[in-house]
Formats: C-alpha cells, structure tokens, sequence
C-alpha cells in the first residue's frame, strides 16, 4: 500500500506552549514548518495552568537568577543538570519580556510592572525566606499564555495539522530521525511526513494515574512512540503528586492559593505544615507538602466522614484578594463541589500532577542519548521540548512555575537549535527508508482486524488503579515489586485491544486506542526504575530507604523498553558560568 | 446509583445515508454529576462508536460544546442533575457536521483569525515589559477568558444566516480585546475593518450569546463598546 508523504523542513509535534514557542521561532526565521496537534491548539493542557511563570524580575522585591537557580537545583534535589537550570534560570526574565511584548496580558502592580506572586520553594538569598517570582495572570497563566502565543503564530502565518496524531517515528539504519507516521482524525488517513528536523512537544502523561490534574488527552504519546523507536526515556521514576488536587474529581487548585496567603488544616485544626516546615511551612516544595499530607492522612488526622483528605484554608484572604486574584478557583469549587472558598475551606489531596521525567536531552533541545562508551550522543534530527523532554532542569522534582517557564526556553532553544541545524549544515532530506509506515500500519491493522479481545476502558481502568496503589507518594519494594507483575499482565492484554468501531472517520475509539499503546509504555518504565531506585530524592520517597544515596544515585536512569533495561548517567554538575552547587540537604 | 436516559445524535458519513437519534440508558454513580462523565461512559461501556470531543474536563480547553435540550453549554461543566429527561444531545448548530457531535470548527476559526487576533505595536519594544497600568488591564477582565469553545456563534441567529460575512459574537470579543488592549496602536485600523454592514453591523443584540457563554463572558457588551467607539469616532 503505497503512503502519501508530506514534506516539510521541521515538523512540530504539539500544540501546546513548548510547540507553539518552537513553531514562531521556526517561522518567524522562514523554515518551512508544521505543526501537528491531536487538538486545536489552544485546547492543550497548557491552557489548564493556574499559578504562574517564574522569572527573577525583582518588580516587588529583590530577586535574581542565582538564587532562582540555587531553588531550582535545590527543589530538583540536586537531580537537575546545573548546566541547564542556569540556561533556563538565566534567560527567564527576557523569556517572561517576550511574552510581554507578544501580547500576553499580565496582571499589574501599581507602577505598571508584572505582578508577582510568591510560589513554593522559591526564596530569596539561597533559601533564606519566600520570594515574589511567580509573574501571573490571575489564576488563568497558562491560558493567557497559550493564547498569546497561538495568536502570534497566527501573525507568523505558521501551518497546522489540527486533529492529527503522530504514530511513530521514521529512523533510518544509521538512527536518524526522518519524520514521523501520522493519522487524519478527519478522514482516518495515514501519511508519512517526511522532515529535516522532528522536535517532540507532546506534553504530559499524567491519565497513567487513576487521580490525575490532567488532561485526558495527556497519555504520554510521545515517550510511548520514542520508546517504541529504541530509544530511552529519563528519570521516569519521578512524578510530581500535587498536594491540592480537588478530592474526588482531582481538579487542580493551584499552589498560587497558597502564595496568596491560604494555607492547609488537619482535622484538628492544626496548621501541620509548621511542623514539617518551619521557615517556608505551606510554602514548602511540593513533595515535601505532599508528603506531609499523607503522612497526617495515614496517621488520621485526615478530615470528613472517611479521615481521607485534608483542608485548604483561603475564605481570611478576603471576598476581594480571591475575587482579584483567584477568580477561577472560586468558580472550579463553586461547579464542582457547589462550595464556596470565600467561606468555607477546600478538601484535598496530593494528586498526580506532573512528570519530571521525559525525553533525554541536553539545554539545547537535542536528544541524547548512550551510544558505545559515550552515555550522551545526539540523535541527528529529533528535538523535544516541554513537558515530554527531559533537559533536565526539574530533576527529582519540579518547583511550581518553572514548567511554564521551561516551554518558553526550551521551546525556543530547540527553534534555534532547528534553524542552525536546517540552515547552516545546509542538510537535505535524507533518504526514507522503504518501509517507513510498515510499522505503524501493521499497529493500526492488527486494532482492525480484531474481532474479540480485552475492553479498553477495564484494561486502561486496571493500569491507572495499579499506578495509584503501587506507585505514589510513597513505595516501597514489595508494592514496586508487585506493580510491575501486575504491569506485566496489563501489558499482555494492551497487545490484544479490541474496538468495535471499526469506521475510518473521526473514530475516536481508535484513537483512544492508540492512546493507551502510549500510555501502558510510560506506567511500565515508571514502575521498573521506581523499583530500581533504591534511594529517596524530591517527589520518589521510599520508605524502605529513607536517605537521599549520592554515591550510588546521584545519576539519571535511562530506561529502554526492550528488555525493560535501565541505564544510568551522571548528572551535570558544572554549570555554564557559575558555581557548582554541592549537594546538601534539603531543607525547607 | 442512578439511571439515566440519553437521546443522541448520531450520523456516520461512511454508513449513515442520514442522521437520526439513538437512545441510551446508563447507569450512573453518585459522584458522576457533569454530563461529559456521562458521554464517556457511554462510550466506555455501551457503545464506543459514540463520537465528541473532550480533553480538560474542567471547562478550560472548549472542546466539548454541545446542544443539550436545545441549549448550548459545554459537557464537562453541565450537571446532570439540572437536566430534563430523556436528555437530547445536538451537536452545536450552524456548522457543518463532521460525525455524531463533531462539528468542522473552520469557519469559526477562520472568522477568529481574520480579525488579526494578536497585539499590534510597532515600536521599538522596551527592554523589559511594557508599563501598563492595573486600571487599563482591567479592562480585559471579562475578554481574554475566552475559551473559543463556539457556544455563543452557533446560539447567534445572525451567524447561521451569515456564517462566512459576519463574525459572530466570539471573533466579535476578541476584536474588543485587542481594541481595548491600550498597548495595541490598532485601534483605527481595527474599526476600519469592522464598519461594514455585515462583518459587525449583523450583531441585532439578541443576547443568546450572553446567555449561553460557559465563562459567563458576555459579547454583546464588548459589540456595544465597539459600536459606541464607531459612533464616537465618526463625530
Ligand atoms: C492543572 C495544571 C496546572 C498547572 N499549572 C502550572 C503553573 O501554574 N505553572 C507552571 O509552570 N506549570 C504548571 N503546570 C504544568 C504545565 O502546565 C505543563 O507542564 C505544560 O503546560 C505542558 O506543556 P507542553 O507544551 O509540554 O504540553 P501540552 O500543553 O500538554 O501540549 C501537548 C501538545 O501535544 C499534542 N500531542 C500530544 N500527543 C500527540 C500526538 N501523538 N500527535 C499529535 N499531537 C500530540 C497535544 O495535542 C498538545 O497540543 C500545570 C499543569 C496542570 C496539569
Ligand atoms: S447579541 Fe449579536 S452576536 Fe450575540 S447572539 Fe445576538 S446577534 Fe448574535
Ligand atoms: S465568548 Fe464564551 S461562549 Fe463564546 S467562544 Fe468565548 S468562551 Fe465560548
Ligand atoms: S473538556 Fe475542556 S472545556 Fe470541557
């Protein structure tokens, strides 16, 4: 069956705001350029941030990059290479001017500058006390920002493929990435798209877990095809457990409630985070609040009738601070629990929110990966960016804020990294492989000809409770243990998924489908380098060993799916112009 | 547990010669309270044919616009509790159908990107963040939460006559946005290509697009601000 090829110089695959900010530097500098989104763009999950975008402006109070990059290798719990936490920690304030200057409609103090929120672990002075770095758009950032962008790129002209999903990617024998396979939702059709350059910008795959803040299309699309490539994912072992997850729906309810002034209750009324957390107390990093949660919850100190969560206080902020500030919390509790923040407080509970983990790359956007002796070559035209790549800045666990702020450099790095590679190495298109959609055809075959098999809802339903049970704020060897035989069973019966729909247009079965091919890859590499960490660092809290082990552990693992095999490589520990910062413990 | 009746519609252009409503019975937990819940157990458990979109499920994305019992809203955020039933599902109306509750957004999108939707300021920019003060930022509360979700253009009369000359209420909103926006230097340039009899003037304030806005946004304000601009420019 013969394919139709598109071609492109430099394809982007997703709409969100690490794509979109790739996609207008590609324009913008006339490469031709497409972006595919499996939504209209402004319907990624990046639209569903809340809080804030981190940059040292310094527009309330003192601030600079040095103590952003001391929280940010101190929040990673000293897992982040510090070469690309001083990139990303260092061009933040122009990162946050851009989008200014591209429209993104700040809130405002009184002199006119960006209004700035204080957000957990972010400091000043090396730690000493909560700082205001958090730039804010109420509690809407991620929407505004996503617009913002997406309108700039209506500007720059950039071409989409809305409602397209990427299946696989294309290699040759030498390894380098060609383009990738892909399917029209539309019409059912399958292409090839053939570029010079690939950049991944997929995004999360938080619906691994049964409680998630994401989105449902946030199944790891892009480290299930990398995966299936040959090629490894890094520090998969580390998700951020959000401590103010809605209870029951799992809605997020940002940290910035928090940074306003809110602050968490147990049962007896008791303030708890003093406990844990004397200086920054509910300002605290997010693991370490997280933590302290479950740790009141499992010893019942929980509240309501089931002990099972705990409160978050905001109605002392005042009718006017929430009204200003924390409009759409108040309307997320008003819909979904028909509870009143202005009055009462919140019931919450750590849930599933972010992946550290990802795509390994360098700060320049570049996948590495080991080949031979060398544990970090470049993997000649593929990119990722956002919350799918691993650069890594966010090490053992992400500071509130540096996601955004991370699409926009990140995003913006792995352009010029493009442009440079398109332009001044004058490549051409390499060769496609004959069979370049043999793979992904036979996938979509063996999904069309089944006539029986395992019901996709119970089978994904069995993932995400398996995850949620063995693989969560705490673990330990025999629920890892346990997690992956059970993982194993799921993953049999993934391979054996039947859909009833069989019609080629607009077929959402399938595509739910091809989803949880993804989807099963990430929560299988989760599980296996949880269970090989025998350490606890930021957000992987083991409770069968205690300690943060820097001998043994101070390393990213690499984990490839055949053979479920991990790896380990170093961290970087120089940064580009600064001082090393030596590990020490963490404390907030 | 609860049961609840659904009647929806369906149409498949591959085997459907025309559409009709199928009807659905299902069986529903006490925390299943949103309608999208609802659509997903349906498709999860019933009948996985049953096409829509979703994504955020907490009424940011706007993916999930929907005709239920003939008013538009979106899935995620209805309650089931507040609907009459059997509950009947539409797609939205005025756009062509592409399956089932799918609708081909284009037209909407194209209307939205013709009215150049993004800040235009020519001058050198500063070094850091233009000053804007909290008042003038003020003035896009109630704007830029637009989610583009289409509930209020495919409620509005004047754009199913006119889907391709008039803009519709939401394209409508964002021109004010970027009116309103004191660091656009468009504004001229703007209302030029807003007086026309169709592109604007089609708006007869009927108000279904306020009514219907899920973020409770309401563009037949914003129409009037720039209508009131129009007028106040021409003296
Ligand atoms: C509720 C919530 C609140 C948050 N708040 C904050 C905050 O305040 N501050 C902060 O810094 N961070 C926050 N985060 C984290 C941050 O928002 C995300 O990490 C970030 O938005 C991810 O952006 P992205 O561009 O990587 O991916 P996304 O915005 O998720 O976009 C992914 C894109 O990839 C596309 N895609 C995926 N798979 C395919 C495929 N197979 N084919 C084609 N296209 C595909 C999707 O359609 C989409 O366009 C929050 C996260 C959540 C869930
Ligand atoms: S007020 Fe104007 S835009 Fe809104 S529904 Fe009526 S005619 Fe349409
Ligand atoms: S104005 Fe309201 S109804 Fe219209 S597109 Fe925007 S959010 Fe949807
Ligand atoms: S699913 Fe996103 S708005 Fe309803």
């Amino acid at each position: 069956m013969s394919i139709p090829i598109m071609k492109y110089d430099a394809v982007i695959v997703g709409g969100g705001g690490a794509g979109l900010r790739a996609a207008l530097q590609l324009s913008e500098a006339g490469v031709k350029t497409v972006v595919l989104s499996k939504v209209f763009p402004t319907r990624s999950h990046t639209a569903a941030a809340q809080g804030g975008i981190s940059a040292s402006l310094g527009n309330v109070e003192d601030d600079n990059w040095h103590w952003h990059m001391y929280d940010t290798v101190k929040g990673s719990d000293w897992l982040g290479d510090q070469d690309a936490i001083e990139f990303m920690c260092a061009q933040a304030v122009d990162a946050v001017t851009e989008l200014e200057h591209f429209g993104m409609p700040f809130d405002r103090l009184e002199n006119g500058k960006i209004y700035q929120r204080p957000f957990g672990g972010h400091m000043s002075d090396f730690g000493k006390k909560p700082v205001r770095r958090a730039c804010a758009v109420a509690d809407r950032t991620g929407h505004a920002m996503l617009h913002a962008l997406y309108q700039r790129n209506v500007k720059a002209n950039t071409s989409f493929l809305v409602e397209w999903m990427a299946l696989d990617l294309i290699r040759n024998e030498n390894g380098d990435v060609l383009g990738v396979t892909a399917m029209e939702m539309e019409t059912g059709d399958v292409f090839i798209i053939h570029a010079k350059a690939v950049l991944f910008a997929t995004g999360g795959s938080g619906r691994i877990y049964q409680s998630s803040t994401n989105a449902f299309n946030n199944t790891g699309d892009g480290l299930g095809i990398t995966l299936r490539a040959g090629l490894p994912v890094e520090d998969i072992e580390f998700w951020q457990f959000h401590p103010t997850g809605l209870s029951g729906s799992g809605i997020l309810i940002t940290e910035g409630v928090r940074g306003e002034g809110g602050y968490l209750l147990n049962c007896n009324g008791e303030r708890f985070m003093e406990r844990y957390a004397p200086i920054a107390k509910d300002l605290a990093s997010r693991d370490v609040v997280s933590r302290a949660m479950q740790i009141e919850i499992n010893e019942g100190r929980g509240c309501g009738a089931n002990k099972d969560h705990v409160l978050l206080k905001l109605d002392h902020l005042g009718k006017d601070v929430i009204e200003q500030r924390l409009p759409g919390i108040r309307e997320i509790c008003l819909q979904f629990l028909g509870l009143d923040p202005t009055k009462d407080p919140i019931p919450i509970i750590p849930t599933c929110h972010y992946m550290m983990g990802g795509i390994p790359t360098n700060y320049k956007a570049e996948v590495i990966v080991p080949k031979g002796d060398d544990m970090e070559v470049k993997v000649e035209g593929f990119y990722a960016a956002g919350e799918c790549a691993c650069a890594s800045v966010h090490g053992a666990n992400r500071l509130g804020t540096n996601s955004l702020l991370d699409l926009v450099v990140f995003g913006k790095s792995a352009a010029n990294s493009m442009i440079e590679y398109i332009k001044s190495h004058q490549v051409e298109h390499k060769d496609l492989p004959k069979d370049a959609a043999k793979f992904t055809l036979e996938r979509l075959a063996k999904l069309n000809e089944a006539n029986h098999g395992e019901s996709l809802a119970e089978v994904r339903n069995e993932m995400q409770v398996i995850m949620q049970q063995h693989a969560s704020v705490f673990r330990t060897q025999k629920t890892l243990e346990d997690g992956i035989k059970k993982l194993e069973q799921v993953a049999k019966k993934a391979l054996n998924i039947y859909i009833k729909d069989k019609s080629k247009v607009f077929n959402t079965a399938r595509v739910e489908a091809l989803e949880f091919a993804n989807s099963v890859e990430v929560a299988i590499a989760t599980m296996v380098c949880a269970e090989a960490r025998k350490e606890s660092r930021g957000a992987h809290a083991r409770v069968d060993y205690l300690e943060r082990d820097d001998d043994k552990f101070m390393k990213h693992s690499l984990y490839y799916k055949d053979g479920r095999k991990v790896l380990y490589k170093d961290v970087h520990t120089k940064p580009l112009s600064v001082d090393y910062i030596e590990p020490a413990k963490r404390v907030y | 547990m609860r049961k609840m009746k659904f009647s929806i519609y369906r149409y498949n252009p591959e085997t459907d010669s025309k559409p009709y409503y199928k009807d659905y019975e299902v069986e529903l937990e006490d925390q299943d309270t949103k309608l999208l819940i609802a659509l997903m157990k349906i498709k999860d458990f019933y009948d996985d044919s049953l096409s829509f979109r979703r994504s955020c499920r907490e009424g940011v994305c706007g993916s999930d616009a929907i005709n239920v019992n003939g008013r538009n809203g979106l899935a995620c955020l209805m309650n089931l509790e507040e609907l009459k039933q059997p509950v009947i599902l539409r797609p939205i109306p005025g756009l062509p159908i592409i399956r089932d509750l799918i609708v081909d957004m284009t037209q909407f999108f194209n209307q939205y990107n013709s009215i150049k939707p993004y800040v235009i300021d020519d001058r050198p920019m500063p070094e850091r963040e233009r000053l804007q003060s909290p008042e003038d930022r003020q003035e896009l509360n109630g704007v830029i939460e637009c989610i583009l979700c289409a509930c209020c253009s495919t409620a509005c009369p004047s754009f199913w006559w006119n889907p391709d000359k008039f803009l519709g209420p939401a394209a409508l909103l964002h021109a004010y946005r970027f009116i309103a926006d004191t660091r656009d230097q468009a504004t001229s340039l703007r209302l030029d290509e807003l007086n026309d009899p169709y592109r604007l003037f089609r708006c007869h304030t009927i108000m279904n697009c306020a009514d219907v806005c899920p973020k409770h946004l309401n563009p037949t304000r914003a129409i009037g601000k720039i209508k009131e601009l129009m007028v106040s420019r021409a003296v």
